[in-house]
């Protein structure tokens, strides 16, 4: 018998107390768990250290089995199309990066939650409704309402995290599939954005209200001027601009103001995101709900909790969306966000995320929001009619979902 | 009572509806032996495992875990007391490394920075590695997808898991039932060597080949009636195989086609 075993009876269920590998005998290090455990290989015979089952992949194998290398190849080919295309046209100076990354990051920030989402196994098509529902719930109590704006922010997010948690608990309760419970809250949440501020507001598009702005509002407010508008690093860009690195206006500042705090907040949702899925409990728990569900509960994931917490951080990606763009914007609309569930959507296929969950990345997401941004903005710099967007989109998507799907296969699963 | 038995179920009954799953079934698992339970499909063997495994409370009976009556609200509480039932869907996720399947839902812990709890990858393959080495699954990297596994590895990977979170009773819902010869004979190798570590098994299935070479006592199920526990000292295996349901209609058929001249 192994003196390895977990002592019976004292230990039936150590979730916090896994038993720690024995300190190795000999002291001298080795990471081959066979040679670990002497008392293990007295019981069976000697391990030894190859499986001639299990081939080496090597190093680039395993690079390719990655979920993000379908969208770090898109993005660098994207890249040279674009460098070839319109190199010498400024998309690739300072204000043209900031640009095209702006518009990345606003993708990128729901992304996020759409890719986790969809690795849970789950989809959100209400993103998008969201995002404008979530933009009124902000503009109409700070400009007609006379709420500060830090209440009005925190009261869009509460709620969006309300709507989220009701989303998330209709599909788990109900056990319909979530495409068809969001499609539903895709039209409620449009239906509700225009409604109720027509009614409210008798407007649709909100920017200012008996002369007072709602730029104004937000900028005078500490914690959504702090947190959500203006941008960082100035200083560095202007005196990139005094060294002549990058372009600067008649006065001498940079012609590219600063790092828009859009691009922040995309930055650190996605190294948390992918931090939270790759290193933690919850991230195996995401995984485990998203690839089967039944298995994930009888081994105690909660996976009720978990999903319905995916939902709900979705919902918050969106209203944290919504709330950038108002501050960036000086505006809200109704209407904002149109589409922008499928384009998270995609963004997270493209980042490998499988559409019937249980694998894919949150950086691999981001990667898709920023081909994304180059794409549309990069688009301008060039000759080819816009229009070619949609169509680029749509080609991306299928490209990524059938190269997924084979690398899947081939790597992932070890077939060929 | 005897104290021997470390599972009991005295004359347990359990009623769906009007449908009577099981009638005043009693099965006594000594501690340390395996205990095949056969039967043929529909004889109560899915309900009995459930009750076993807390899914399921039984309407009538009693159910006794070291001689002392319990009542489980949930799997949860079975698993406490050490009673781990692997299902045949085993409860394993492909897509998912050996070391994240075997840690799934109770994932070690360590601390990042002194603050931050992070799943410490490094424990749980060295952890899911070695566990299976011991049960003689030769697994060298820990971050092998488990879809590429063979259906034995993945019943051996489960069943080490279940041992592994300290279960005293292991409960085999047909674990031979998807898999070949060969790897059959690895789960029944399997099964010899959790013996030997002093777990009780109870072992389902319905193939009595399988059964007889590592079962101590078997308990035989049809229609949702115990048709009694036989330690293995006492019968032969065609007995068993008699015993159970279709044991008679396949000697009628054998006497059928023996009668058939070709």
């Amino acid at each position: 018998m192994s003196a390895a075993g977990p002592p019976r009876g004292t230990n039936l269920a150590p979730r916090e107390t896994a038993p720690r590998r024995k300190p190795h005998a000999w002291g001298e290090p080795t990471n081959d768990p066979h040679i670990s455990n002497p008392a293990a290989s007295a019981e069976s015979p000697v391990v030894p250290p190859t499986d001639e089952r299990v081939r080496d992949i090597g190093a680039l194998r395993r690079f390719l089995s990655r979920p993000e290398f379908g969208s770090i190849s898109g993005a660098v080919l994207v890249f040279i199309v674009f460098l070839l295309a319109a190199g010498d046209s400024g998309m690739f100076s300072a204000e043209g990066i900031v640009n095209w990354a702006t518009v990345a990051a606003f993708l990128g920030i729901i992304s996020v939650g759409a890719a986790l989402l969809m690795i849970g196994g789950e989809f959100d098509l209400s993103i998008g409704s969201m995002i404008g529902f979530a933009g009124m719930m902000l503009a109409i109590p700070a400009l007609y309402w006379g709420w500060p704006v830090w209440v009005a922010c925190l009261f869009t997010f509460a709620l969006c995290a309300a709507l989220g948690a009701v989303n998330g608990y209709l599909v788990i309760r109900t056990g319909l599939p979530s495409f068809i419970v969001t499609l539903a809250f895709y039209f409620i949440l449009r239906g509700l954005s225009l409604a109720l501020s027509t009614m409210l507001t008798g407007k649709t598009i909100l920017s200012n209200y008996e002369g007072v702005s709602l730029r104004d509002l937000v900028n005078g407010d500490y914690l959504s001027s702090t947190l959500f508008s203006g941008h960082v690093l100035t200083g560095v860009f202007n005196a990139m601009a005094g060294w002549g690195w990058i372009a600067a206006r008649d006065g001498g500042e940079a012609l590219a103001v600063g790092i828009p705090k859009v691009i922040v907040w995309w930055l650190l949702l996605t190294v948390i995101g992918g931090f939270v899925l790759a290193r933690t409990r919850q991230g195996n728990w995401i995984l485990a709900v998203g690839g089967d569900a039944t298995a994930a509960k009888n081994t105690g994931v909660p996976v009720a909790r978990v999903k319905i917490s995916l939902f709900i951080v979705t919902a918050l990606c969106a209203a944290l969306f919504a709330v950038l763009q108002v501050a960036d914007a000086g505006s809200a609309a109704a209407d904002r966000g149109l589409q922008k569930e499928f384009e998270a959507i995609i963004a997270a296929v493209i980042g490998g995320c499988l559409l019937s969950g249980g694998y894919g990345s949150v950086v691999g997401a981001s990667i898709g929001a920023l081909i994304f941004g180059m794409v549309q903005i990069g688009i301008g710099y060039t000759s080819i009619d816009n229009n070619w967007y949609r169509v680029f989109l749509g080609a991306m998507l299928l490209a990524a979902v059938l190269f997924n799907t084979y690398i899947r296969k081939r790597v992932a699963l070890g077939r060929r | 009572m005897d104290i021997d038995y470390i599972l009991q179920l005295e004359d347990i009954s359990k009623y769906f509806g009007s449908v009577i799953a099981l009638n005043g079934v009693t099965l006594r698992l000594k501690r340390g032996e395996v205990h095949c339970l056969l039967g043929d499909n529909g004889a109560g063997k899915s309900t009995l495992i459930k009750t076993l495994a807390g899914v399921h409370l039984p309407d009538k009976g009693e159910y006794l875990v070291d001689g002392r009556p319990v009542r489980f609200q949930s799997p949860r509480e079975a698993l406490d007391l050490g009673i781990a039932t692997v299902y045949q869907d085993l409860a394993l996720v492909p897509l998912m490394s050996v070391a994240r399947n075997f840690f799934m839902g109770r994932e070690p812990r360590r601390k990042l920075l002194g603050s931050f709890h992070v799943m410490d990858h490094e424990l749980a393959a060295g952890t899911a590695i070695e566990k299976l080495a011991e049960m003689g699954i030769k697994v060298r990297d820990a971050s092998q997808v488990v879809g590429t596994m063979s259906g034995g590895e993945r019943q051996c990977l489960a069943i080490a898991r279940a041992i592994h979170f300290g279960a005293r009773v292991l409960i085999l819902d047909e674990p031979t039932a998807a898999l070949g010869v060969k790897q059959s004979v690895n789960v029944l190798k399997l099964i010899n060597r959790a013996r030997a570590k002093g777990i009780s098994v109870i072992f389902i299935t319905h193939n009595v080949n399988y059964a007889y070479p590592v079962g101590d006592t078997f308990t035989l199920l049809n229609r949702g009636k115990s048709l009694g526990t036989f330690a293995k000292s006492a019968v032969a295996k065609d007995e068993v195989l008699d015993m159970m349901a279709g044991g008679a209609e396949m000697k009628e058929l054998m006497a059928d086609l023996e009668g058939v001249s070709i």
